[in-house]
């Protein structure tokens, strides 16, 4: 039924299109009736785009090919659960992921806001439906997935990187945190619209931005393994502009939620924080269109199409409203209160800020760059993993140092006696590592040295403050070990689970800087039989294999693997041929040590008619602690978002007493 | 499978217009159609009521830091005093806003 996939997309425009024009007149001339069916034009809009996203999954499953779009991305072998990956696997499926979970965000945040504020809410209706309008438009006027065709008899099938399971997980991710980032934008520029100055937009879209963080940071892990296991080059991040693209809003996105806690507890940075969400909201915006334009060459990207100058004018358009609004408000947002030293907690979140926007803003640079030089000079460069990976040392090792030395600094101020008290055991066990690895090797990278050592610092600082927040805890209220330090996480979730976040973030860098500092490489040519060594390990190429898939030819190595004298049992690593799409992709063998983290990569880089391959052997170290540190970034981030219901208590009690403010 | 597809798009427009028009329909014409807006008064008390939460957020903190031993018995007595008069002050400054809610209470019933 495309008709009726269009007929929804027509709708979807319509609703969104009243949401911004008769959201803006509500607002500007505060009528309630108008400015509730503003907000229920807003909750249609997430109606007709279920409508809309039910009908292009339904025949993606019946293997409609009168769809182009499903003809384009299917084929009659490929397997349901890549069927139903197929959805974002192309251009015009995707940009309705990108609707359908825009407007159910935007739904969400109108049924949570009508609780919060409905003057703030009459504002941030307009701007969600300004952002929505834009996606419709897209997707009915420029590049819709309901084109028909006469259909044939069979489909194209699914781009074969794409045919891994992490696809089915790694894109909607990605799409929850950029698209989650709206709902923050849209309440700051709804509170600078209602002329606020207060932090009701900042109550109100806490978890908002914590959750698009979050899912921004799973997505490029995510993306990270699916890259490691599928893309079969060796490694997990090659700072690929589309790549680039989601780290970069997510690095505005943690310099917000550090400085926003500046304001919430100081008054202060108010105009920093606006910035900062308008940063992170275009950061997203961009992506979109690094990834939509085709203006730049990437595995992740879609192919050339003319969404590129209708999201550039959107992303100039959004930029320069929201900077202009900004300044038009800057007498609103001054702060009253300054900072009151250097040495501070508030001091070192804003250190934090500085170098979290110096490496994004250079990353920026790195991806804008080959885009101009083209542009302007005709000249294709390309900006390589060297130059991000001299600033990623240059911005990032302070960052992993301040990781360390915020926990250990009060507000307001520390004296020097404070901070040397603080500072004696996270330091001494720090060298103590540093030296200990030192004497092991670890000096033939100074940078995985100095990595290593403000890791131990780092997690040196946390440990310290949970012991010492527990032993406070036991000292007031009694009870057990356990039960003190579950009480004091309990107590401050945003502290605890922030410092849980930050473990995450010291694992993943132990994990990238030991995969990538002291990894092992050796390619080679082997018949069947012959042996090649790398590291402590001995594989034996022992036979090839072949056997037919549901859609797919799969050629195997197979590798008996020894380490010392121990058999570590055989390793498969080849090629698929997939019929439907006539394209060929490395699959690769991996032994993974989950004891020592470490990983045996396995590509067969050629595999000869006469049975001979040539391996390239890979010996990553750590790197299994890079998706460990996934897991419990996760788990910090939901001890970060789970409700406190003290907090909900002193938030309801605020605002009640003001009633006539929120009063929805 | 047109004419379907087009009674269904045909149901589904004029639910979502039924949908966005409800607010008018529920109340055709109502005694107020007013946004509830805050007034300068409400501004400034939610201001203070937010620099009060600070302040005694921030005075929960030290005497949480100076219990860890982040903070030193020097630096605690330093920072203690300030802090109390900062939560003084703007609890005295909401004082009079209640009571002149509990006026405005008065008289509007």
């Amino acid at each position: 039924m495309p008709e009726l996939g269009r007929a929804a997309l027509v709708l979807c425009l319509g609703l969104a299109l009243y949401a911004l024009l008769g959201g803006a007149y509500a607002a500007k001339t505060r009528r309630r009736r108008m400015a509730r069916s503003a907000q229920n034009a807003l909750l249609a809009a997430f109606g007709v785009s279920v409508a809309a996203a039910a009908i292009l999954l339904t025949a993606l499953l019946r293997h409609d090919f009168s769809f182009v779009y499903v003809a384009d991305h299917t084929s009659l072998e490929l397997p349901t659960p890549y069927k139903i990956s197929a959805f974002w696997g192309g251009q015009e499926g995707s940009l309705l992921l990108w609707l359908l979970i825009l407007t159910g965000f935007s739904a969400a945040a109108v049924a949570f806001g009508r609780r919060t504020g409905a003057d703030l809410l009459s504002w941030v209706v307009p701007v969600l439906g300004l952002v929505t309008t834009f996606f419709a438009f897209m997707l009915v006027a420029v590049s819709s997935p309901f084109d028909t065709q006469v259909a044939p008899a069979d489909g194209a099938g699914l781009n074969p990187s794409l045919q891994n399971p992490y696809m089915m997980i790694h894109p909607p991710f990605l799409y929850l945190g950029f698209v989650g980032l709206t709902i923050p934008f849209a309440f700051a520029m709804g509170a600078l619209l209602a002329r606020r100055s207060d932090e009701l937009w900042i109550v109100a879209t806490r978890r908002w931005t914590l959750f698009a963080w979050t899912a921004l940071g799973i997505g490029q892990l995510l993306g990270a393994h699916w890259a490691y296991v599928e893309v079969g080059w060796g490694g997990y991040y090659a700072w690929d502009p589309v790549e680039n693209a989601a780290l970069m809003p997510w690095l505005a996105a943690t310099a917000f939620l550090h400085s926003v806690m500046i304001q919430e507890k100081r008054g202060m940075l108010k105009v920093w924080n606006m910035l900062l969400v308008i940063l992170a909201f275009c950061l997203a915006l961009f992506g979109t269109f690094l990834t939509r334009s085709g203006v730049i060459s990437s595995i992740h990207s879609f192919t050339q199409s003319p969404l590129g100058p209708w999201f550039l004018g959107f992303i100039c358009l959004v930029t320069a409203g929201s900077l202009a609004l900004v300044f038009s408000r800057l007498t609103l947002l001054r702060a009253r209160t300054r900072m009151e030293s250097l040495i501070s907690r508030e001091a070192s979140f804003l250190y934090n800020n500085l170098l979290l926007v110096a490496l994004c803003l250079t990353i920026l640079w790195g991806v804008v760059f080959p885009i101009l030089s083209d542009a302007v000079r005709g000249e294709q460069i390309t900006v390589s993993a060297p130059y991000y990976n001299f600033f990623l040392r240059i911005f990032g090792l302070p960052l992993l140092l301040l990781m360390g030395i915020g926990p250990l600094v009060a507000w307001r101020r520390a004296s020097l006696r404070s901070l040397g008290r603080s500072f004696t055991w996270p330091a001494a066990l720090a060298l103590l590592v540093g030296a200990v690895l030192l004497a092991f090797g670890a000096g033939s990278s100074k940078a995985g040295l100095v990595a290593y050592t403000f890791s131990a610092f780092v997690l040196g600082s946390i440990g310290y403050e949970f012991v010492r927040g527990t032993r406070a805890r036991r000292a007031l209220a009694g009870g057990s070990w356990p039960g003190a330090l579950a009480e004091l996480i309990a107590r401050n979730r945003r502290r605890y689970g922030g410092y849980i976040v930050h473990a995450a973030i010291v694992l993943l860098a132990i994990g990238v800087a030991g995969s990538s500092a002291y990894d092992k490489v050796h390619a080679q040519k082997l018949r069947p039989g012959q042996t090649l060594a790398v590291g402590d390990y001995t594989l034996k190429y022992r036979s090839l294999v072949q056997r037919e898939s549901a859609n797919a030819t799969e050629t195997r190595a197979l590798l008996d693997v020894r380490r010392g004298g121990d058999s570590l049992g055989t390793l498969a690593s080849g090629k698929n041929n997939y019929r439907a799409e006539q394209q060929v992709s490395n699959e690769v063998g991996i032994r993974s040590d989950y004891l020592t983290g470490e990983d045996l990569f396995v590509i067969a880089d050629q595999i000869n008619p006469d049975g001979s391959v040539v391996f390239k052997v890979l010996v990553k170290p750590l790197v299994n602690l890079i998706w460990l540190a996934g897991f419990i970034f996760l788990a910090g981030a939901i001890v970060t978002l789970w409700p406190s219901a003290a907090e909900q208590r002193r938030l309801a009690a605020r605002y009640r007493e003001l009633r006539p403010l929120v009063r929805a | 499978m047109t004419f379907v597809a087009l009674v269904l798009g045909g149901i589904l427009a004029v639910a979502c217009v039924l949908y966005v028009a409800l607010p008018f329909l529920r109340e055709p014409a109502p005694s107020e159609d007013r946004l509830d807006e805050p007034g300068a008064l409400e501004r400034r008390a939610l201001e203070l009521a937010e620099q009060r939460d600070r302040a005694l957020g921030a005075l929960k903190e030290l005497e949480f830091d100076h219990r860890t031993g982040k903070i030193s018995d020097h630096d605690y007595r330093e920072l203690i005093g300030p802090l109390r008069r900062r939560v003084a002050e703007t609890l005295r400054a909401l004082e009079p806003r209640a009571e002149s809610n509990e006026d405005r209470v008065r008289a509007s019933s």
